[in-house]
């Protein structure tokens, strides 16, 4: 696992707070620092102002896939090994949606597994963790440089942090 | 993610670190209990599993079949596996979309409980064809004949269906686990430390993980949400394609998913009760779960009453003898015991669910629960064997009585289920940790109206 870089670990108990302080790092011009969070919250989602995950492209293309590949076995596979049945069409499509439909639920499904896995490993970066912030503390990790670790202290001190610690 | 709850859905709101606490202390040290229930599922298991080999090697004539009845307990409790997993799907899935609040707390053992009963029906048609060693004839694959699988039979659509809902229903599972596992691995310690360490996926509640886990979550609830829909609605096509009196009509498909979300109400509620009393957790799961609960209990077996009362009604009114003459042999022939059972179970014990008083007591809706579960077995039972015993020609008409071999693996079909469904509880959270903590607003600093 790659060491994480040196910087400066805060705890906040208050969203609010955690919030005050993501924005003012923010404004430091500080772009590579990690918020940890024990439930998906709206109000730091916001202040740490993500676009939407590509995640749902994923989808769309694994369930487009599903569908036409569906349609291409179901429609193959009846004129590959030809029964004619009361001299009815090979490729008879109402009983083939059936497969179509469910094909676009599982790739659908597993392409957004796909992408997730995907995008959550390339937005990885090391940081520092405190094993609280799956528990009841929000976290923000910012790596610095040790000249500025003082101010960014203060910082976040000021925002509200309950604890703040330097990370070597 | 989840809206703000009700307050009295979380009656003296926890704080996020007790819930953690509350929940991961489900996971200590088992109880003698626990592993007696558990040893007793793995008897009953290998009993059926006995059976089974029973029957593989002496052959399929060992189970009750005999023509006419070529589809007896194996497909009925086929359909009854399948039934039981969709509640859970709805639980988790549709009640996600709707952002209903009150699901946090009931939805884990929803949906373990649907991926256990896809996972036990899964094993019938397989114990069913009886050469199970050419299971996999099943899928198409080439091979030397050149030959393909039939598409459009409905059998084949099953396979499809059952398989597809088995994926996406684990796989939600398995999603909605991870920020729960990363929870229990941060205050565990030993081998679970290592276990959950492992099975977290590394995760750690990061701004860019909950970024792209919301919106996965939130599409796999969408791709999830039509196979509560579909997976019953194709599995009533086995019988409905068919020109077999009583099965042939067009209302199968909403009857089987309105029969199937009941049945797996049901079984949500006979598995809450107990869990919510031994990992002690009345403080999120009360009675304002299970009154939710019966209220969709309720819906859905007044559409299962009215489903029973048209199909009768339409057997009378078409003028068709051979239905007539097969919706008579129900209610008054030789299955008479079947069909009343059913028609009690599900048409008239759910009535009771009109009182809110039987609505928020725990004692009765666990004893209506397995009524309505017994019901809704006999219910495939009655559709399934007395249909097939009674078609057009009364030179052709049969009975059927299951032999030990057929009850034998229907009991063990429960032993398999409560063995997965007991080893999962003692060693994941049977209560979504992340889910609970979102219905309740994170503290603040500064008092506001938000």
């Amino acid at each position: 696992m790659k060491r994480p870089p040196a910087g400066v670990l805060a705890a906040f108990q208050h969203v609010d707070a955690a919030a005050s302080g993501i924005r003012q790092v923010k404004q430091q011009g500080c772009k590579d620092f990690t918020v940890y969070c024990p439930v998906p919250n709206f109000e730091i989602l916001q202040a740490v102002g993500h676009r939407v995950s590509p995640v749902r492209l994923w989808t769309l293309i694994g369930g487009l896939t599903g569908f036409a590949s569906g349609y291409a076995m179901t429609m193959w596979m009846s004129y590959d090994y030809p029964i004619v049945v009361g001299g009815k069409a090979l490729g008879s499509i109402p009983p083939y949606i059936v497969i179509m439909f469910e094909l676009t639920i599982l790739l659908g499904a597993l392409a957004t597994i796909a992408g997730l896995i995907f995008h959550t490993f390339q937005t990885h970066r090391a940081a520092h963790y405190d094993p609280r912030f799956t528990n009841d503390l929000i976290g923000v990790f910012v790596p610095c440089s040790p000249e500025r670790q003082k101010a960014v202290e203060q910082l976040l001190r000021g925002a509200g942090a309950t604890e703040v610690r330097v990370e070597q | 993610m989840a809206a703000v709850a009700k307050p009295e859905l979380v009656r003296v709101p926890p704080t996020y670190a007790e819930i953690t606490h509350d929940i991961s202390a489900t996971l200590g040290k088992p109880g003698r209990t626990y592993y007696l229930l558990l040893a007793s599922a793995i008897v009953i298991m290998l009993w059926g599993a006995a059976a089974l080999l029973w029957q593989v090697r002496y052959g399929l004539g060992v189970a009750g079949y005999r023509p006419p009845v070529m589809w007896g307990v194996y497909i009925t409790t086929f359909v009854f596996w399948v039934g039981i997993a969709h509640s859970g799907t709805l639980v988790s899935a549709i009640l996600y979309l709707f952002r209903s609040a009150w699901r946090t707390a009931v939805y884990r053992t929803a949906e373990v409980m649907t991926v256990f009963a896809v996972m036990t029906a899964g094993l019938f048609p397989l114990i069913h064809v009886g050469r199970i060693w050419y299971a996999y004839w099943l899928i198409p694959y080439p091979n030397q004949r050149q030959l393909w699988v039939n598409f459009k039979s409905p059998l084949l659509w099953d396979v499809f269906a059952v398989t597809t809902y088995f994926t996406v229903s684990a796989t939600f599972l398995i999603v909605g686990l991870i920020p729960d596992i990363a929870s229990v691995r941060d205050v565990a310690s030993g081998w679970r430390k290592k276990l959950y360490s492992i099975t977290s996926l590394a995760w750690r509640g990061t701004d860019q993980q909950w970024r792209h886990y919301t919106r996965a979550y939130l599409y796999l609830a969408a791709l999830a949400t039509p196979l509560v829909l579909s997976v019953h609605s194709v599995v009533s096509w086995d019988f409905a394609m068919s020109i077999v009196p009583g099965w042939h009509t067009t209302i199968f498909a909403p009857y089987f998913v309105a029969g199937a979300i009941y049945s797996g109400c049901a079984l949500v509620i006979t598995l809450l009760v107990p869990l919510r009393k031994v990992f002690k957790l009345e403080r999120y799961i009360h009675e304002d779960h299970f009154e939710n609960l019966a209220k969709l209990l309720l819906l859905t077996g007044m559409l299962v009453g009215y489903a029973y009362g048209s199909e009768y009604f339409i057997a009378w009114y078409s003028g068709n003898d051979a239905e007539r003459s097969s919706f008579w042999f129900r209610a008054f022939g030789q299955y008479w015991w079947a069909t009343w059972t059913m028609l009690i179970c599900n048409g008239f014990l759910p009535l009771f669910l009109w009182f809110k008083k039987i609505r928020r007591s725990i004692p009765a809706m666990f004893v209506l629960s397995l009524f309505i579960n017994l019901g809704m077995w006999f219910e495939r039972f009655v559709i399934i064997v007395v249909s097939l015993s009674h078609e057009y020609e009364p030179y052709a008409m049969g009975h059927y009585t299951p032999s030990w071999v057929d009850w034998s693996i229907l009991l063990g079909s429960f032993g398999w289920f409560f063995m997965w469904f007991l080893l999962f509880a003692k060693n994941f959270p049977m209560v979504s940790i992340a889910e609970v903590k979102e219905i309740i607003p994170m503290p603040r600093k500064e008092r506001t109206h938000a």
